[in-house]
């Protein structure tokens, strides 16, 4: 009996062992969830943060808004005609993150630039209708931004991106 | 922590840091090679179950912490959206109010276990008073704990708990003062109280710390209270205890998920759902369970003064225990004088506790005296006087022949005193329940709901037609205030589409602004927006309805309740019987009569209803048969409109009911199985110490 006993025995304990620390480790991870899962944004967030509707009517040309959708600053110019003609003036393939100002507008829309106003560089707000390109400045490292919300210069690496957003009228839009 | 150790870790790495900070040798010598008396039995886990308690509560407070807003207007209802909509949230709150009960239970079982094997005796007598200021610490936190979600019994256990420092003389005022930052209390008492509850259980830990070394020290007591002579009384701490003490722990955590999953308000009272209000004191003013024995001594004795020293001696009086029993015999299986008594001192601290839920009046008062002096006379009389006259049987000569002299009887008195402190609990919790008992009612009929039991689920028909019910008649006078239009279409909930339930609330106009202009404006509803309330305040309501604000009804289910009674408090936990609230709401809707019975007088702008706490209810009778059409073909009948709208609040009260019970039973399935491969595990571990 001792024979037979001692000689499975090693088996089975190990068995037990791995059993046992394979569950602790798979209920510790589970438990695990929903202590990183609540940093997500909550359902009244999540709700808060759904499409909103702007009425464009009363931005004059050359005037632009700036509307805040899910915490971040939106913003929609009214751009005028030479502000869209340098912006399609330019030699695409030099720009540093090099886009069309037509990819960057809707078409048959084209006065309306709308933009996410966050630098990204480093998240600060530029300020509209400054700087040497017709467009945005950023104040904190000087990125400089186009009429088309392009980067031209600056530490910035990309453009102004465009949140989604549609027309539901002529001067109506839903961003979001 | 066993003086200096040997430990010289393998890897250079290591080897490196050990030579600057010998902390992985610390950590070997208190928790791998640490001998361990052989003969620990199961309530020596309880230790390593309030270390793991504790680390849950600063977990999940910290988290709670991070979606909790400490301000009076905001306090109930950050919790309140922190249940319903941050992720797992209505877990962590769970886990975090039951875990703080459960901390006291293993608290209690720790430190009666302590009393009864004489671990406070020397060398252990620091030892002992570090683990009472750790519990007058838990004390603190605890009840500050209960402040913070600002509910009836928030404010009103703060105004009674603060104001027992009033008793102080000359300066008792301005301490009170000076606690409240205020001339009540008010919203700078939450902002401190939110401070120190952050604050105490890191202080809580520090002390555990020094508790701990104390014990590594002295080394452990044991259940024959014989100190470890040879290497033979004595086992590693690990596996031995590290694996004894995690089955102990997997084991705590299914009666722990037993209240977070299936009854998470058992042991909570119903009026913290009620948003705390400085006009009107609850009926009873009841604190949690775990202080009701000491709540029960200070309400005995009939100075004031008195009664808050009686009651802080209560506790004190535990750090002279060292020296009020001199006896040389620690554990008092040796000593059968000691051992009676200490069974008497276990049920009078109980009874205490049950009196302490009881109003204090007629035959309650005078047992709580009774009783107060015999829980003093326990301490102050019985333990120097039988250490005096006890004669205690003979103590074996060493741990190991107290092992090798058990027999299989060994295990009987500690299943049989697990079921005598499990009774002990339920009868504390139900203590609560009894205390709310509705005086001058009726009791309300049981009902046959569907979310009821482990495996409820809310009736969608019931849910659609409650909601049809409340929209065309309660809405006119009730608030639905916490409930989003959103969360129709949530899972869980009446099962409406996200198109439906936005359909839904563009029937509603909401108000909103400014504008450009800086006005204010109506506009149609939308999915985030909330249930608008009939009136713009509580002025209004009173004013529109003679007087009596109709209260909210998104937590109307949870924060209305009646005393089950003895022993119907302690069925419910096993059954797990949740539904008083409901019981009520739908008994409430059906209890309006006509004409008061003989010998009733009912006041003008009152009407009778046999439910209602006096019977005299501002609400006018609210629904008739046939008053709301059914598209489903259910019958329009009074029974049928209260059954579908309490179904409809409970759902509003707890909108996660069903992934609550879905969860809890996954957990269940999962600490089963993994209890069992704990125990398998720690007896392989321990085959050869036996």
């Amino acid at each position: 009996m001792t024979t037979a006993s001692s000689a499975d025995h090693p088996t089975r304990r190990d068995f037990l062992f791995v059993a046992t620390g394979a569950a602790a480790a798979v209920g510790g991870a589970a438990a695990l969830w929903p202590f990183i899962s609540q940093m997500n944004p909550d359902a009244s967030t999540i709700a808060a943060g759904a499409p909103i509707e702007v009425d464009l009517s009363p931005v004059a040309e050359g005037q632009d808004i700036k509307v805040f959708w899910r915490g971040k600053p939106i913003y929609i110019s009214h751009r005028t005609k030479k502000q869209i003609d340098e912006a399609r003036a330019v030699n695409v393939a030099s720009l540093p993150d090099p886009q069309s100002d037509e990819a960057r507008v809707k078409s048959g829309h084209e006065q309306w630039l709308v933009v996410i106003g966050i630098c990204t560089h480093l998240g600060c707000i530029p300020i509209a209708h400054e700087g040497n390109y017709d467009g945005f400045f950023c104040p904190c490292h000087g990125s400089q931004y186009d009429s088309s919300g392009r980067i031209r210069q600056g530490p910035a690496p990309a453009n102004l991106p465009v949140p989604p957003y549609q027309f539901v009228s002529d001067t109506k839009i839903q961003i979001g | 922590m066993s003086g200096p150790s040997d430990y010289q870790p393998s890897n250079p790495a290591l080897q490196w840091i050990e030579r600057r900070l010998p902390i992985l040798g610390l950590m070997h010598s208190s928790f791998v090679v640490y001998p361990t008396p052989r003969n620990l039995n199961y309530w020596w886990t309880f230790g390593a179950i309030l270390s793991f308690m504790l680390g849950i509560q600063i977990l999940t407070g910290v988290i709670l912490a991070m979606h909790y807003t400490p301000h009076a207007d905001l306090a109930f209802k950050s919790v309140e959206l922190l249940v319903r909509d941050v992720n797992y949230g209505w877990l962590l709150r769970n886990m975090h109010a039951v875990g703080a009960s459960m901390f006291f239970v293993a608290v209690y079982v720790h430190m009666l276990r302590g009393l009864y094997y004489g671990s406070y005796k020397e060398p252990r007598e620091v030892l002992w008073i570090l683990g009472v200021i750790i519990y007058l610490l838990m004390m603190a936190t605890g009840f500050m704990g209960y402040v913070l979600p600002w509910g009836q019994m928030s404010f009103w256990g703060a105004t009674v708990i603060t104001n027992l420092f009033s008793a102080i003389p000359y300066v008792g005022e301005s301490i009170v003062t000076l606690l409240w930052g205020g001339y009540s209390v008010g919203n700078p008492t939450l902002n401190r109280f939110f401070s120190l509850h952050y604050l105490l259980p890191f202080l809580i830990a520090g002390v555990v710390v020094l508790h701990v070394w104390a014990l590594h020290v002295s080394g452990q007591n044991n259940p024959d209270g014989v100190e470890p002579k040879t290497e033979k009384d004595t086992v590693p701490f690990t596996p031995h205890a590290t694996i004894k003490d995690m089955f102990g722990v997997s084991c705590f955590m299914l009666l722990y998920a037993w209240f977070i999953f299936y009854m998470p308000n058992y042991l909570g009272d119903a009026d913290n759902y009620i948003p705390a209000n400085p006009g009107v004191t609850p009926p009873h003013i009841v604190p949690e369970w775990y202080y009701l024995p000491f709540y029960a001594i200070l309400r005995s004795i009939p100075n004031k003064l008195a009664g808050v020293i009686g009651m802080f001696s209560a506790i004190i009086i535990l750090c002279f225990l060292p020296w009020l029993d001199a006896a040389k015999t620690k554990s008092s299986k040796y000593r059968p004088l000691a051992k009676q008594f200490f069974w008497i001192f276990v049920a009078v601290c109980i009874l205490l506790g049950y009196l302490g839920a009881q109003p204090p009046e007629g035959i309650y008062v005078i047992a709580g005296r009774v009783l107060t002096f015999c829980y003093f006379a326990y301490f102050l009389i019985v333990l120097p006087l039988l250490s005096r006259i006890e004669k205690p049987r003979p103590v074996p000569n060493s741990i190991s022949d107290a092992v090798l002299a058990k027999t299989g009887s060994r295990s009987t008195p500690m299943v049989s005193s697990a079921i005598v402190l499990a009774l002990a609990g339920a009868l504390f919790a139900g203590s609560a329940d009894s205390a709310r008992a509705s005086e001058g009612s009726d009791k309300p009929p049981g009902n046959k709901w569907s979310f009821a039991g482990p495996f409820g689920k809310y009736d969608r028909g019931a849910l659609q037609r409650g909601l049809k019910v409340y929209k065309e008649v309660c809405a006119n006078c009730h608030g639905l205030s916490y409930v989003a239009f959103r969360n129709l279409a949530e899972a869980g909930g009446p099962g409406y589409s996200v198109a439906q339930a936005a359909a839904f609330a563009s029937d509603y106009k909401v108000k909103d602004g400014p504008n450009d202009a800086g006005d204010m404006f109506e506009r149609a509803g939308r999915p985030a927006d909330y249930f608008p309330s009939p009136f713009p305040n509580e002025q209004a309501a009173r004013a529109a309805n003679g007087g009596a604000a109709p209260p909210d009804l998104s937590l109307i289910t949870k924060a209305r309740s009646y005393g089950r009674g003895f022993p119907m408090f302690i069925v419910d936990f096993f059954t797990q019987y949740q539904e008083q609230g409901p019981d009520y709401v739908s008994a409430l809707l059906q209890g309006f009569e006509d004409k008061a019975p003989e010998g009733v007088t009912i006041p003008e702008g009152s009407y009778y209803n046999k439910y209602f706490p006096g019977h005299a209810i501002k609400m006018p009778k609210p629904l008739s048969d046939g008053q709301v059409t059914y598209d489903d073909g259910s019958p329009t009948t009074i029974a049928q409109y209260s059954k579908d709208v309490t179904t409809f609040l409970m759902w509003t009260a707890e909108p996660h009911m069903e992934a609550r019970k879905r969860l809890g039973f996954q957990v269940f399935i999962f600490l089963i199985i993994f209890a069992g491969l704990m125990y398998f595990t720690k007896k392989k571990v321990w085959a050869d110490s036996h």
